[in-house]
């Protein structure tokens, strides 16, 4: 065999290893459950709608998705309004004081969340923040923080400090020098920062997990993580569940692509 | 009005000060003091909901080193499991990383769509591996009858030796196309005159890979490592979606376990695990970054 034709057979056998279980997904959530284990990479020949009708309906997948919009959105906002100001500061200002906030902010990078959840149940217990939104907002917000913190620090350290000293000529005191120098010159570091948040926050499964205890609160990754008792091993059902909850976010992977793949690559390798 | 206001900005450039006060209080108060909290909550005998509960020293701590054998399995798993991912992933990525690298429309569509599963939900991509590792009829066991090799039936996740592996093969498939993106920017970051100049000095295909590209991908290769190790390690949602809630033995990992313990009601226990498994992963970066580090921030 050729190099060349070596090199195909690999990226043919490594596509076919991504898309394959993709499509008995999609395909899968159209058909019986017969349907699928008879021909399970086969097109459906009868769609059927039913799986996400039952997906949907007895899945409660509805409401959860209104919940994960919900938290995603306010996390997301939250995440930046806190962070931003003080990446601005750790950039902005020198010494040693800066050096530890910063340090401090992003403390949270080397420490999984498994180590807080304790203590952290009861904190929200007590505040009466379990089973609630406005408590998976502020989990979330905290989670994802340092990471925040962490890109727009490095990202506004680059911005020279002439673009800031000419606007101190012009009279900009530091509200001024964040809002109209930092700001829009750190537009594609917001975006890339804002992809990272909002898919990890869509995907979060561990807060819902150990704060929601009834339906009012559940998110889309553990109201589909329920599907396991619920359904068992109806697949298309199943399936019917992992695209209802995929679809946005593939959507805006393949409008998005470039601030997906820079977003989640610097959130991965922190820089 | 607007005039007011930046007059009061400028007359106070302490007012800079006042930035990250917002993100200060929050993560302190709902991050790091937890984190200490942990440290309190494990020398007890705590349940959770009772009002009162005894300090009862290192007794926890005591018990997780030499007498909880669910807890030794699930440390045996979970260091299992990263090794292997670690391995698999960093090759499979370098590899693909290597076919993919020039930028070709192709080589493009192919990085876009082998990323693609990172962008998904944990449980989704779990459930998608259960059928494929659904015993007789699930697309694994439909593809090996496929190729003529239907007697070979592995157990899958139902073997309790060995499910840690196939745990192992579904994070591959999860995040191997993120590491390739790493892999494809180091690849690019090497001048195309260094390959040329040994070619010109007879180096074959071989030589160059070892004598060129390798000294200098060193650094990328260090970030897929130390980013797969911490990120293995810590697998969480996957394991509930693929092993259940809680899962067996064959997959329970610590993480798994910290939240089973804590689930029992049993959270001074429950803490001390946390603490168990935050060391660990301290002392994972810890020896990766001496033994990869050496000049890395």
């Amino acid at each position: 065999m050729t190099s060349r034709a070596l090199r195909a057979a690999c990226l043919a056998a490594a596509a076919a290893a991504v898309v394959l279980p993709l499509l008995v997904v999609g395909f899968g959530a159209l058909k019986t459950l017969p349907q699928l284990f008879a021909h399970p990479l086969a097109p459906p020949l009868h769609p059927t709608l039913d799986n996400y009708r039952r997906a949907v309906g007895e899945g409660g997948l509805g409401p959860a998705f209104a919940h994960s919009l919900a938290v995603t959105g306010g996390a997301v906002l939250l995440t930046l309004a806190l962070a931003v100001p003080a990446a601005f500061f750790c950039a902005r200002v020198p010494g040693r004081a800066s050096w530890a906030v910063f340090a401090v902010l992003v403390a949270g990078l080397a420490v999984p969340a498994q180590a807080a959840v304790v203590p952290q149940y009861v904190l929200f217990d007590r505040l009466g923040l379990t089973d609630s939104l406005t408590g998976l907002v502020l989990a979330d917000t905290v989670a994802t923080l340092p990471t925040a913190v962490f890109l727009l620090g490095g990202f506004l350290r680059g911005v020279p400090g002439e673009l800031y000293e000419a606007a101190a000529l012009d009279g900009a005191g530091p509200v001024r020098s964040l809002v109209s120098v930092a700001l829009p010159l750190s537009r594609p570091a917001l975006a890339t920062t804002a992809v990272f948040l909002c898919v990890m926050d869509w995907n979060d499964l561990l807060y819902p997990l150990l704060f929601v205890r009834t339906p009012g609160a559940r998110t889309l990754p553990l109201a589909l993580l329920d599907f396991q008792g619920e359904f068992l091993t109806d697949y298309p059902v199943l399936f019917a569940g992992v695209a209802v909850s995929s679809l946005p976010v593939v959507a805006a992977y393949v409008l998005l692509q470039r601030h997906f793949v820079a977003g989640l690559t610097a959130g991965a390798v922190r820089g | 009005m607007s005039s007011t206001r930046s007059g009061r900005d400028r007359r106070r450039p302490g007012l800079v000060w006042l930035f990250p006060l917002p993100a200060l209080a929050l993560s302190g108060f709902l991050f790091l003091y937890p984190v200490l909290q942990s440290f309190r909550y494990a020398l007890t005998d705590w349940d959770g909901y009772s009002a009162s509960y005894r300090d009862i020293g290192p007794a926890n701590l005591v018990r997780l080193a030499t007498g909880d054998d669910l807890f030794h399995h699930a440390a045996a798993n979970t260091f299992r499991l990263t090794a292997a991912v670690v391995l698999v992933q960093t090759a499979l990525a370098l590899l693909l990383a290597l076919l993919l690298v020039r930028t070709t429309p192709m080589s493009v569509l192919l990085r876009a769509l082998f990323f693609l599963p990172a962008v998904l939900s944990s449980v989704s991509v779990a459930f998608v591996w259960r059928f494929v590792y659904e015993p007789g009829g699930g697309l694994l066991d439909t593809a090996l009858r496929a190729v003529g090799l239907g007697g070979v039936q592995p157990l899958y996740l139902g073997d309790p030796g060995h499910a840690v592996y196939w745990l192992a093969l579904t994070q591959v498939w999860f995040h191997a196309g993120q590491m390739t993106v790493v892999f494809v920017a180091g690849l690019q970051a090497i001048p195309r005159e260094y390959h040329e100049a040994a070619a010109l000095d007879g180096a074959g295909r071989l030589a160059r890979f070892r004598h060129v590209t390798w000294p200098l991908l060193a650094p990328a290769a260090a970030i897929v490592a130390a980013y797969t190790t911490v990120q293995s390690f810590k697998a969480f949602d996957l394991v509930l979606g693929l092993g259940g809630n809680p899962p067996g033995p064959g997959l329970d990992l610590l993480s798994t376990r910290i939240y089973t313990t804590f689930s029992d009601d049993r959270f001074g226990y429950a803490a001390a695990e946390s603490l168990v498994f935050m060391a660990f992963v301290l002392l994972l970066t810890w020896v990766q970054r001496r033994a990869l580090g050496g000049g890395q921030p």
